[in-house]
């Protein structure tokens, strides 16, 4: 057990957002305030999880040729089930997130690591497979969230405190960039980290390579 | 008449103003992995508007014809996916048998359709929404043609960015994100479109 090393690569290395470039539409789309930031993470970790455990359970038993449609029926059951007590319990989250919810289900994220890790690995290999993957897809989630919350609209840490409250005015409100908050700045802020991980992936090669 | 002006209003807000991949943020994981070439690009886009368009009959049918009766409601989200996957593996025998050259055009990227969120999205969408059977078909072909025309467009400007000179880091995805980003800004200019 290396956790270790699952850990970085869940959250740096091979984090499913910005190295592997999977769930793109969630990550852009609910990213508009820290509070839909974390209900979808959290969501994604438990969903992520429970699914690669199971799927790692049965995976001796799945055929190979239906193991795709397999993977989607375990993820949808889960995927109901956390959407009903979404529902249940937390119903102001259920109508920001709103179709978003149940479109978990096709969150490569979680196809992905069901394909490419719990089908060739134990069930406790999985199990932290799935919580770490889902922290770094949180992780950046929360930091798309902060840059737009912040620069977009001026606040910080919006609809914590209550279904309505704005969250907490840093920046005067006249002199945010609107524009972020609106679809565009899903798609620049994205781009933008993305970039910045691979500058920041590609540095220490380039010094080991010098050293020699 | 009302009738008519409904489904202008579904059919504009679809393809333009509420595009599914510049204001709704559906279907990005084929937008950007399938947009590298026209060809790919448009056909794949064609391949999702046939999809969509008959996801939405069908799942309309299997909503409000099994599923309510039945009282099962809450088990929407497995329902459609179900039915989306066979669909598509459906669609796939009969291209096979029928239709070899469009089958090996499209390749690879036909069973990948069942995990387009804009397939399953468009599919809730109706429900939300409460369309009847015409309105859910129409914004099902409809929303998938704003598909054909984003991922058309958005192919046609990646294939002229490989002549661009920027820096080493905004190599693959951040560029193509950006490009996207754009053209959101762009695509916004048709939110005052409105009819409704």
């Amino acid at each position: 057990m290396n956790l270790k090393k699952q850990f970085m690569e869940g959250l740096l290395t091979q984090n499913p957002v910005l190295v592997q470039v999977l769930g793109m539409c969630s990550t852009m789309a609910i990213t508009t305030s820290f509070f839909n930031g974390l209900g979808m993470g959290v969501a994604v970790i438990v969903i992520l999880t429970l699914s690669n455990v199971i799927i790692a359970a049965i995976r001796k038993i799945i055929p190979n040729k239906i193991r795709i449609a397999m993977f989607i029926v375990v993820i949808a059951g889960f995927v109901t089930c956390v959407d009903l007590l979404i529902q249940a319990f937390v119903p102001d989250l259920a109508s920001s997130l709103g179709v978003f919810i149940p479109l978990i289900v096709v969150n490569c994220i979680i196809l992905g690591r069901a394909e490419s890790f719990s089908y060739k690995n134990g069930v406790a290999a999985s199990f932290f497979d799935g919580i770490f993957q889902g922290i770094g897809y949180t992780v950046v989630l929360l930091i798309m969230c902060i840059i737009r919350e912040l620069l977009g609209a001026g606040t910080f840490g919006g609809g914590i405190l209550g279904p309505d409250a704005k969250g907490i005015q840093i920046i005067p409100s006249q002199f945010p960039a609107g524009m972020l908050t609106l679809p565009v700045g899903g798609f620049l802020v994205l781009g933008c980290l993305i970039a910045a991980m691979q500058w920041a992936l590609s540095r220490p090669k380039k010094n080991k390579e010098e050293s020699k | 008449m009302d009738q008519i002006y409904q489904l202008l209003a579904i059919m504009l807000g679809a393809i333009l103003a509420n595009n599914f991949i510049f204001s709704q943020f559906l279907g990005i994981c084929p937008f950007l992995g399938v947009s590298k070439k026209v060809d790919t690009a448009v056909g794949m886009g064609i391949a999702v508007t046939f999809v969509m368009g008959l996801a939405s009959a069908v799942c309309f049918l299997v909503n409000n014809y099994v599923l309510i009766p039945l009282g099962l409601g809450y088990m929407q989200t497995v329902a459609f996916i179900l039915v989306i996957a066979s669909l598509v593996q459906f669609i796939e025998m009969f291209l096979q048998k029928s239709m070899p050259s469009l089958y090996t055009a499209l390749g690879v990227y036909l069973p990948l359709i069942t995990t387009n969120c804009a397939v399953l999205g468009v599919v809730l969408l109706n429900v939300q929404n409460n369309y009847n059977f015409i309105s859910s078909v129409v914004y099902g072909i409809t929303g998938g043609l704003g598909f054909l025309l984003a991922i058309v467009l958005f192919a046609s400007i990646r294939e002229r960015l490989v002549f661009a000179d920027y820096p080493k880091c905004w190599d693959g995805f951040p560029i193509a994100l950006v490009t996207a980003g754009l053209m959101a800004l762009a695509f916004m200019g048709f939110s005052g479109l409105k009819i409704w």
